[in-house]
């Protein structure tokens, strides 16, 4: 029939366009980033990027967990790639109880987390570390910055018990004469007070948890070690930048959420009154004079650190976190370990180390670093 | 005459008999038959896959599975139940039906007969378009947009229908609650709903329409006397189709939920969760326990969308007699 | 008989009794409407509310009572109840207008922000999440790659099944396979995803990819491939098919060679429809490609990004820059799963019979 054959013929004419169109459509992208003038980042150029050693580091490296230090992973990530051609580190922020997760079930090669691995834990990555465990290697620090909103009170000054109170919902108004007493000048409005906390099992909870148990025993009676919120009542948000954004948007609203993600969505950020001679804000700076007393005590390869979370020494804030990379010791994957140790060989550098500053993280101090870079090498 | 059969016809009733089960036949009847196989083993796997897991979940579940307010599936003992999921999966559905179904039928009723012929359809067209939209734009435009504004709404029900037990608003938060969540699912299901209530509506007899315009009636009349009892069974699975999206509608109420396990009547709180949504925000934290719980979740909401459908279909099957489709 | 007709007295009046009510001039429903909003508006000031929303619903309300009213005493109920009905149904129309189209409006306008070539043509390697630049084309070809593995897994299949259900299916097989169909068009999307997360990426320990994806997509896609392809085989006429039978064309080339080309308008179109909706399908995907910011072209290998994933994951983020993108990556995906739908219904038009409507 002559409309078939017509037809037939525009037909696989279009398929053929469609089939070139995608053929075209796979070829024209690219990596490349670092050409645009006006767009495109303008922070950190890849002047550190010359001392990287890439020693085989090739393909993609998997790694998730915590989301406190998701911004400082994603600079170390665009250094390293500026350095290493052919790497991708890819790493998402879904919190430190779903990369442990990850990390125990064999999905991602290193995983981030606020805490260190619990028994049960340790446990479970000897399973997926094949003659190995899961250790602890400490590489970002950072102050969990007490985010608000509040129209008119720009310098917002509280303190432990306060703190304590608010996210347990003891006090509800944000002219409560507590918080009036510590803020004298302060206009402080009639309205309630909405408090974010994670929805997520998060490190930076149990982080803030801790500091609440030990600086505000009284007012603060929940179980510092678990990594659920576990105050009732609040708002819950989805991961650092979930809260971040819930108190960005809500008038009167308050959260806690690691500095970047503050810094990134110019958030009002809390002074904690230490009982120091001034109340400290939250800077790098400050918190590494608080990480400053961390001690070691994890064993062997495991440099798990306790923190003085009741440090009154000046200019040192109090509410820090910091995080973990966890690797296997022994057993890691063969394809991914020249990756693996090139990345965390940055990450802890000296190098590395210094980009976390500009990003409003705290890099660790002197001897951890060295005791870490020392078992970096030797992980197999 | 003798009443043998003729050799020449039994030569033909052989052949017919090889032609039944030609090479080609075989192959392309084995190859159909073959995919309507695969598509039962593969549907058979995932309801065995997903039966077997939920049963290993829940007999290690320390409490009542259906009745708990709680989700904590890596604790020990691990306590976990539905009873909060259920309530917010169906409370915002409830809530998205009520609103999209009495608005989708107005619209699909101004579309067939009360719109002016040349706008009718663009109209139409467009929200076809419309039902295309993917769920994650609903939730980003949701998000930014519906939850700042419906505060204000929030407030102003809280101040003058406080006394309703469902409206009074007893925790102070942004609007991230079940009331939300079912205006945003209700925008988004109303296009599908008008959609085939529209083509159903298209499709009265126009026959008996003339005849009540004929008698006199108004056309809110006509209307209601021969349009909308025929399409009354078209409006019930349209509403059921919207309804199924409803239930399992999983990334806009991830977005726009403030999510906590709390079950609470006031639905103005911040609060609750769905189904969907809860396996969306604890897949990656949870571990194998942890994943057959939400597994077992998963499946509750697989039954509740089957029934919602088997009840549409069924009552679409009883109303079939007196459609007058040929359908 | 004609002298009857033809001696009839004509002198008829005008029937003015109960065959002609009064009618109320066309300008009234535009009067009674600038009426209600100026009333409404008056009132909201008055009592003072400041939302124009509660002015306009003041003013509806007020419509809507003033017509009943105003209708009753010059018309009749009858006819004041039609007019509130048509009141009713436009407002109805406007009322699930405003949200739709703010939709549409605030995706265009804000997308467009940073939409443009660079943003098409670029990954998001190198950029910080936080800060401006990069782009999308890594989750676009995910998006086109998972797709297009979906669909050619589900369409053939789909395809067979619908054929295997219309032309040969008696039986319980066949009744078995449509009760399964059934129950497969229920399955939630992510439930779809968890599946093929516990046992593919999980239990048989492939790890997230491309592939994991389009096999959730598959899952989801199979059932809306066999009931469309079904209903387009359906109304092909017997007649048709018998002829070709009873020219002696064999059973399975009749049906490829005139069954499916004659429903083959329709079964692209629902195949394209079918694809529209899985492209927009976020949660399967969301637990199973892991997202990236790098291009791969591998879809069997390694994670991938897509984009709805793109669009919540920079949502996720939070800053301006990022939501900005996020927009931008939503206005591509909307883009996107038009052109299909148009495509689909242009080639549905192309192909439809000619009928007389």
């Amino acid at each position: 029939m002559k409309l078939s054959r017509n037809n037939g013929l525009r037909a696989s004419a279009i398929g053929a366009l469609v089939v070139s169109g995608a053929l075209l459509l796979s070829a024209c992208g690219s990596d490349n980033n670092t050409e645009e003038p006006t767009k495109g980042g303008g922070t950190q150029t890849s002047a550190a990027a010359s001392n990287i050693k890439c020693d085989g580091a090739k393909g993609q490296l998997l790694a998730a967990g915590s989301s406190a230090q998701e911004n400082a992973v994603d600079l170390w990530v665009k250094n390293f790639q500026a350095a290493c051609s052919g790497v991708e580190v890819n790493y998402q922020g879904i919190g430190s109880g779903g990369g442990i997760t990850k990390f125990n079930q064999g999905q991602v090669a290193f995983a981030g987390s606020d805490s260190a691995l619990k028994d049960e834990e340790v446990a479970e990555s000897k399973k997926i570390c094949k003659g190995g465990t899961g250790v602890n290697l400490p590489m970002v620090g950072g102050p969990i910055a007490i985010g608000y909103k509040l129209e008119g009170v720009d310098n917002l000054v509280l303190d432990a018990s306060t703190i304590a109170k608010i996210f347990d919902m003891k006090i509800t108004k944000w002219n409560d004469p507590v918080i009036a007493k510590l803020n004298p000048g302060a206009k402080l409005p009639d309205s309630t007070i909405q408090a974010f906390h994670r929805s997520d099992e998060s490190g930076t909870t149990q982080n803030l948890g801790k500091y609440l148990s030990t600086a505000a025993a009284a007012d603060w009676k929940y179980d510092p070690k678990t990594k659920s919120w576990p105050a009732p009542d609040g708002q819950a948000a989805n991961g650092s930048s979930g809260v971040a954004q819930a108190v960005k948007g809500a008038e009167g609203s308050i959260g806690y959420f690691e500095l970047s993600h503050a810094t990134a969505n110019k958030i009002s950020t809390v002074s904690i009154n230490t009982g120091a001679s001034a109340p400290v804000a939250a800077t790098s700076e400050n918190a590494s004079k608080a990480i400053a007393a961390a001690k070691v005590k994890g064993t062997g390869n495991d440099v798990a650190l306790s923190l003085d979370y009741a440090t009154k020494a000046e200019g040192a804030y109090p509410l820090v976190l910091v995080t973990y990379e966890i690797a296997c010791d022994k057993g890691n994957k063969a394809e991914t370990l020249p990756t693996l140790k090139a990345f965390l060989n940055y990450a802890i550098s000296e190098e590395g180390q210094k980009v976390l500053t500009d990003a409003d993280y705290a890099p660790m101090p002197a001897e951890i670093a060295a005791k870490v870079r020392a078992i970096v090498p030797t992980l197999s | 005459m003798v009443t043998t059969t003729p050799p020449a016809i039994e030569k033909n009733r052989s052949r017919r008999a090889k032609n039944a089960s030609r090479p080609g036949d075989r192959i392309f009847s084995g190859l159909s038959k073959g995919s309507g196989i695969t598509l039962l083993v593969i549907m058979a796997a995932i309801a065995a896959f997903l039966t077997y897991r939920t049963v290993l979940a829940v007999s290690k579940d320390s409490t009542n599975f259906f009745t708990t307010f709680e989700w904590n599936p890596a604790g020990d003992p691990p306590v976990f139940g539905i009873a909060v999921l259920a309530f917010g999966t169906i409370v915002s559905s409830v809530i998205a039906m009520v609103i999209a179904v009495p608005v989708a039928i107005g619209i699909a009723l101004f579309i067939s007969h009360y719109a002016p012929r040349k706008l009718a359809k663009p109209l139409a067209y467009v929200v076809d378009l419309l039902a295309a939209v993917p769920s994650i734009i609903y939730g980003l435009w949701g998000a930014i947009f519906l939850v700042p504004y419906l505060d204000g709404l929030n407030q102003w029900l809280d101040q003058y229908l406080g006394w309703t037990y469902i409206f009074d608003k007893s925790a102070d938060g942004v609007a991230r609650n079940l009331f939300t969540v079912g205006i945003l699912l209700a925008i988004m299901i109303l296009p599908i709903i008008t959609n085939v209530t529209r083509e159903v509506f298209l499709q009265a007899p126009k026959m008996h329409e003339e005849a009540a315009l004929a008698l006199g009636a108004t056309r809110w009349e006509v209307v209601r006397m021969a349009v909308l009892p025929f399409g009354r069974s078209g409006i019930i699975s349209a509403s059921m189709l919207g309804l199924g999206r409803a239930l399992g509608e999983t990334m806009a109420v991830a977005v726009v939920l403030s999510p906590s396990f709390v079950l609470s009547g006031h639905l103005l709180d911040p609060g609750g969760g769905t189904f969907a949504q809860n396996i969306a925000a604890k897949f990656n934290e949870a571990d194998d326990y942890g994943r057959d719980a939400l597994i077992a979740s998963g499946l509750v909401l697989f039954v509740i969308t089957l029934l919602v459908n088997g009840a549409a279909r069924w009552i679409i099957a009883r109303r079939k007699e007196y459609s007058g489709a040929n359908a | 008989m004609s002298h009857a007709v033809q001696d009839r007295p004509v002198a008829f009046a005008k029937p003015r009794g109960p065959l002609a009510h009064a009618r109320l001039p066309r300008w009234a429903p535009a009067a009674v409407a600038a009426g209600s909003v100026a009333a409404g508006t008056g009132i909201g000031l008055a009592a003072g509310w400041h939302s124009k929303v509660q002015w306009g619903m003041l003013s509806a309300l007020l419509f809507v009572l003033a017509t009943y009213v105003v209708t009753t005493k010059v018309e009749g109920a009858r006819q004041a109840k039609d007019r509130i009905a048509t009141s009713l149904v436009w407002v109805c129309f406007v009322l699930a207008v405003v949200p739709l189209l703010s939709l549409a409006w605030v995706t265009v306008s804000k997308g467009l922000e940073v939409l443009d070539g660079y943003f098409l043509t670029h990954s998001m390697n190198g950029v910080l999440e936080v800060e401006a630049g990069g782009g999308v084309y890594h989750a676009l070809l995910g998006t086109i790659e998972q797709v297009a593995i979906a669909t050619l897994i589900a369409a053939p299949i789909g395809l067979l099944t619908a054929v295997y259900l219309v032309e040969y299916g008696t039986g319980k097989l066949a009744k078995a396979v449509t009760f399964f169909v059934d129950v497969m068009t229920g399955i939630p999307s992510i439930v779809a995803g968890l599946f093929v997360l516990s046992t593919w990426t999980l239990m048989l320990g492939f790890g997230p990819s491309g592939f994991a994806g389009a096999m959730a997509l598959a899952i989801l896609m199979m059932p809306v491939v066999v009931r469309s392809t079904e209903e387009m085989l359906k109304l092909v006429p017997n007649e048709l098919r018998e002829a070709s039978l009873a020219l002696g064309v064999p059973k399975w080339r009749t049906i490829l060679k005139v069954v499916l080309p004659t429903a083959i308008g329709g079964i692209t179109t629902g195949v394209m429809l079918a694809i529209a909706r899985i492209t927009g399908e976020t949660a399967p995907i969301l637990l199973l490609v892991f997202g990236t910011k790098l291009i791969n072209p591998n879809p069997f290998e390694g994670a991938q990004s897509s984009l709805p994933l793109y669009v919540y994951e920079q949502y996720a983020v939070g800053t301006d820059a990022a939501v900005a993108r996020a927009w931008a990556a939503a206005l591509v995906l909307i883009a996107f799963v038009m052109i299909l739908n148009l495509v689909a219904r242009g080639i549905a038009r192309w192909k439809a019979p000619k009928t007389g409507r």
